[in-house]
């Protein structure tokens, strides 16, 4: 288990040795986002802009058109819904070489509530032309992408959770935008997964294993661009497909697979948030399963659709 | 600055608003009034403080202009190709399918644009962190912000003011076009955003009035704030809107109007008679 924030910021660091160009601007978040790593390491390079969080996001577009390599921090929900007019008319347009990092993403800040808990920011930055949209399923995912957006020149988004993960991702391996990644391999049938829902993924694969069914499991970490075909050869030969995601089904990872899949005639169910808001508890676990982002849920998909 | 270069800069100035008529055109909607109300200051920047090279648009010490006020992007067209980033006749083309001359500026497409304006309220920040950038690599280069009078409605023009002064960016300057019109109406009457230089001081900022059509007086206050270390500059220059055009002065239908041939033949016949 490891933190994807956590790793996020001492990637930064890492990345802010070796390139004087980077710089990192926080909205007043930086012990949950981590960026306080950076500003400890690089003063200079950093730039608390207060609870201001549009300033911020267009200071930084800024700070691109003179060169350097930037990223902002703050919650997902504020980075995508408070910043949107800043990130399409200021960075999108301009293709401007800005990270916009939204973290505590989906319900991971369970405490929080519905206001703190993003639904749909996946949804509203697939929909920005220019954007490359990344939702790694780990921290070592965490830690490839970040490297892979500094080197890339051009806008991303990158959602963080806020929680602890099981690690799936080959230490030490390289990030390859546009792909979908084989977790898992089997034969029935497959999960098309990013972020947390991987993990419940592979635990529904081994439970589904018990029960003589053959689970693949597919990382969608890349939601823009995702190479279709890639997506399609992992689905060819499946009797029954399932997303799965911590975000709003419209819109995100299943609205993708769905969009690849187009005319595929295989059976396909979808689980996320079923267009609703999010809400307090005192765990997240309490959240996931009553929202059924749960390897139960996926366990029950793929069985009523291969009984079908 | 001796008397024969302003008044080549008045006449440069006189010029832009020709352009900005040409790029208006007949029968079609433009920003007439607002690019007007700016046109001098524009041209004291373009053709006398601001460091810059039509032929090294990317040279990284040069000074900027990020017009926050974008839907006049016709004043900064004017300015660009009548210093030579390109064709002057490519004003024929503003707004054209495919033409390199948006409705409002876009970096991508023309060349010489610093930034993506148009939705209000961003360019300030945007300025802001050009300011930062530039900075951090040593360099003396200036950025210079237009900013509308209705505009500075928009809530992240104050944190844009505040970020500014936190970070002592002295080397920005915005220019307020205080043209007192905005689409609908007279500023202050429509939504009122005055007092503007108490507000403006007490957010931490150098603020200078000019009279915005006076351009011995622009270089002046261009020149003199330069020296002033320490706070960002606010020039609240005090302007006409469709400054230059008499049947569009002070007029809010010229905010976004169009022109009539007859309109047209006269705007550019009174502008020729005025450098005369």
């Amino acid at each position: 288990m490891n933190n994807q924030r956590e790793v996020y910021g001492r990637t930064l660091v890492e990345l802010g040795k070796s390139n004087s160009r980077i710089v990192v601007l926080e909205a007043d978040l930086g012990k949950s986002t981590m960026s306080c790593y950076f500003e400890k390491a690089f003063p200079k390079r950093y730039f608390e802009m207060g609870i201001a969080e549009q300033n911020m996001t267009s200071f930084g577009a800024g700070l691109s058109l003179t060169g350097k390599i930037v990223f902002l921090n703050t919650f997902a929900v504020f980075a995508s819904g408070r910043a949107f007019d800043q990130i399409r008319q200021g960075i999108a347009i301009g293709r401007l070489n800005v990270k916009i990092v939204g973290s505590s993403a989906g319900l991971s800040d369970f405490g929080d509530g519905a206001t703190h808990q993003s639904v749909e920011d996946l949804a509203i930055m697939r929909a920005i032309p220019n954007m490359t949209v990344l939702a790694p399923m780990d921290a070592d995912e965490t830690k490839a992408m970040t490297e892979w957006a500094a080197a890339y020149d051009g806008p991303v988004y990158l959602r963080l959770n806020r929680n602890d993960m099981p690690d799936y991702f080959p230490a030490g391996k390289k990030f390859e935008v546009g792909q979908p990644q084989l977790v898992r391999e089997g034969r029935d049938a497959v999960v098309f997964a990013n972020g947390l829902m991987v993990s419940r993924a592979m635990a529904a694969a081994d439970a589904l294993a018990a029960r003589g069914v053959s689970l693949r499991v597919v990382n969608v970490s890349s939601l823009k661009p995702l190479d279709e075909a890639a997506v399609r050869q992992l689905a060819l030969g499946m009797r029954a497909i399932v997303t799965a995601e911590e975000h709003n089904i419209i819109g995100g990872v299943g609205d993708a697979v769905n969009h690849c899949l187009r005319g595929s005639g295989i059976a396909l169910e979808m689980i996320g948030m079923t267009d609703v808001f999010g809400q307090s508890a005192h765990s997240y676990e309490e959240l996931l399963n009553y929202y059924g982002l749960t390897s139960k849920n996926i366990v029950e998909k793929v069985a009523k659709l291969l009984s079908k | 600055m001796d008397t024969q270069q302003i008044r080549r800069l008045e006449l440069t100035a006189r010029d832009l608003r020709a352009l900005i008529v040409r790029g208006v055109g007949v029968n079609q909607k433009g920003h007439l009034g607002g690019s007007c109300s700016i046109a001098d200051v524009v041209a004291a920047l373009y053709f006398y403080k601001m460091r810059h090279d039509p032929k090294r648009p990317d040279w990284r010490e040069r000074d900027r202009f990020v017009f926050s006020k974008g839907h006049a992007a016709l004043v900064q067209y004017a300015a660009l190709a009548l210093s030579g980033y390109f064709p002057v006749e490519d004003m024929d083309r503003v707004k054209h399918f495919g033409s390199p001359l948006q409705g409002h500026p876009d970096l991508r497409k023309t060349r010489g644009v610093e930034a993506n304006t148009g939705s209000l309220g961003q360019g300030l920040s945007t300025a802001c962190g050009m300011a930062a950038g530039v900075r951090i690599d040593g360099y003396n280069s200036c950025v210079y912000c237009i900013l509308g009078d209705g505009e500075i409605a928009e809530g992240q023009i104050w944190e844009a003011a505040m970020a500014a002064a936190h970070f002592k960016l002295d080397n920005l300057v915005a220019v307020l076009d205080s043209n007192r019109l905005q689409a609908t109406g007279v500023c202050g009457e429509r939504f009122n955003t005055y007092p503007h230089r108490e507000k403006w001081e007490s957010f931490g900022w150098a603020v200078s009035d000019v009279d915005g059509h006076d351009m011995a007086a622009i270089v002046a206050v261009l020149d003199r704030i330069e020296q002033e270390k320490g706070r960002p500059h606010l020039v609240i220059a005090h302007t006409i809107k469709g400054k230059g055009i008499s049947f569009a002065e002070g007029k809010v239908a010229f905010h976004n109007g169009s022109l009539t041939q007859a309109q047209y033949d006269q705007a550019l016949s009174e502008l020729a008679k005025a450098g005369m």
